[in-house]
């Protein structure tokens, strides 16, 4: 093979690879608390049965679940200077992920409220609990409780999906791959390094998203 | 406009490559992993989540890196945007079908074995038939994240539709131009797709009531 392998590169560029890892973990929580937060407010606008509402809402829906991530991230990183918006990398990357886990977080909501049976709903109205009320306290929990497996594995990819926002220079981890490896040359190395990164990074996500449900549902998904 | 739908052809042609190559291998960890050999299962786990577990971009660069490391000297884009595209696509159909096989009830394995069916015959001629048409609805959602995933070889230097879009746009400056008639493409290509696996789907499940 004639190739030298050096390791060594990555301990001594240890700050800028845990800075880059900070921030994507950063980013993601951020785009997924916004995103879910998308979703449970989308879904919650169609059950209001409005037909332009939803009609639109279910536009937004395919239209980002059938492009690219990367096509869209393209449309506002580059399409908002166009408008005289200027924002930095990572919050043009903050943006384009949170529409994007928005639509499939929307998706999984919606599938969510469907299963809560029509009797719950009924008995919310008959306890004269108004609309938001009932959707609050009556429909939310339960079926988020129900779908949160899905909604967390589909999270765990967005976040292994964010490495695509180094693209635009967003100061994440596998930019500050890319940047050490433009320096060093040691580009197998630092991406070897960088996957198991990620590997980690994906594995923390999946202990808290654990650790959230216990709180909140006080007990273990069904997974 | 022509210079993107041309561009469209090697997005058209990678994700071809990606799900026959990733078809033939997915096939091969798919009876891997329902083998009865334990070594042979973990391998097969192992692959799986491996691919599954990192992201699709650093599969692509230890692929773009790795190859000339191994070979001693560089390969087209085209080639490793290939290899990791189809390895990426074997983990995740690999999943697909070996769930597909699962969900057929034990019982119908049973039933093949006591008409004294061997178990290639057990197999072929019981399960797979009855696998393959729960498989297809998700096999086809699963073609449109292959297709939507190839304009992530445009970073490894790969001229598809979204790296013709960026290069354009250096050139032209209207990105909302742009962008928007690339994502109109993508979406030709992928609503269909779409809307045919959810139709599929439906249709699966009410036949199974």
């Amino acid at each position: 093979m004639g190739y030298d392998f050096d390791f060594s590169v990555i301990w001594r560029y240890r700050e800028l690879f845990l800075q880059g890892a900070l921030m994507t973990i950063r980013i993601t929580g951020i785009a997924t608390g916004l995103g879910l937060l998308v979703g449970i407010v989308m879904a919650g606008l169609q059950l209001l049965k409005n037909r332009i509402l939803s009609g639109l809402i279910q536009a937004y829906i395919e239209i980002i679940r059938n492009t690219p991530f990367l096509v869209q991230l393209f449309f506002i990183y580059f399409g908002l200077p166009a408008l005289k918006i200027m924002i930095p990398a990572w919050q043009a990357a903050l943006i384009a992920l949170t529409i994007n886990i928005g639509a499939y977080a929307t998706e999984i909501v919606r599938a969510g409220i469907e299963s809560i049976s029509k009797g719950q709903i009924e008995a919310g109205r008959a306890l004269g609990l108004s609309g938001l009320q009932i959707f609050r306290f009556v429909v939310l929990k339960p079926a988020l409780m129900k779908v949160y497996p899905a909604l967390t594995s589909q999270f765990i990819l967005f976040i292994l999906n964010s490495a695509v926002i180094s693209v635009i220079s967003a100061e994440e981890l596998a930019y500050q791959a890319k940047y050490v490896a433009s320096r060093t040359f040691r580009n197998f190395e630092i991406y070897l390094f960088i996957t198991v990164g990620y590997l980690l990074i994906a594995q923390l996500f999946r202990v808290l998203f654990r650790l959230i449900s216990r709180l909140i549902f006080r007990k273990a998904p069904v997974n | 406009m022509f210079a993107l739908i041309k561009a469209l052809q090697w997005t058209i042609t990678l994700s071809l490559i990606a799900f026959t190559g990733g078809g033939i291998i997915g096939m091969l960890f798919t009876m891997m992993r329902i083998a009865d050999n334990k070594i042979l299962k973990r391998a097969a786990q192992f692959y799986i989540s491996f691919f599954q577990g990192t992201p699709l971009l650093m599969q692509l660069f230890l692929i773009f890196f790795g190859i000339p490391i191994i070979l001693g000297y560089d390969v087209p884009a085209i080639v490793s945007a290939s290899l990791a595209m189809t390895f990426y696509a074997s983990a995740y159909l690999a999943d697909i079908w070996r769930g597909s096989i699962e969900s057929i009830p034990r019982t119908q394995w049973e039933a093949a074995r006591s008409l004294g069916l061997s178990w290639f015959e057990q197999f072929g001629l019981i399960i797979l038939p009855q696998a393959v048409k729960i498989s297809i609805p998700p096999t086809i959602g699963f073609l449109v994240q292959v297709i939507k995933n190839t304009s992530l070889t445009s970073i490894i230097g790969f001229v598809e539709l979204t790296r013709r879009g960026q290069i354009l746009n250096n050139v032209t400056f209207e990105p909302f131009l742009i962008f928007s008639m690339v994502g109109f493409l993508y979406f030709v290509i992928c609503y269909p797709l779409s809307l045919y696996s959810q139709r599929l789907e439906a249709k699966l499940t009410i036949e199974s009531l």
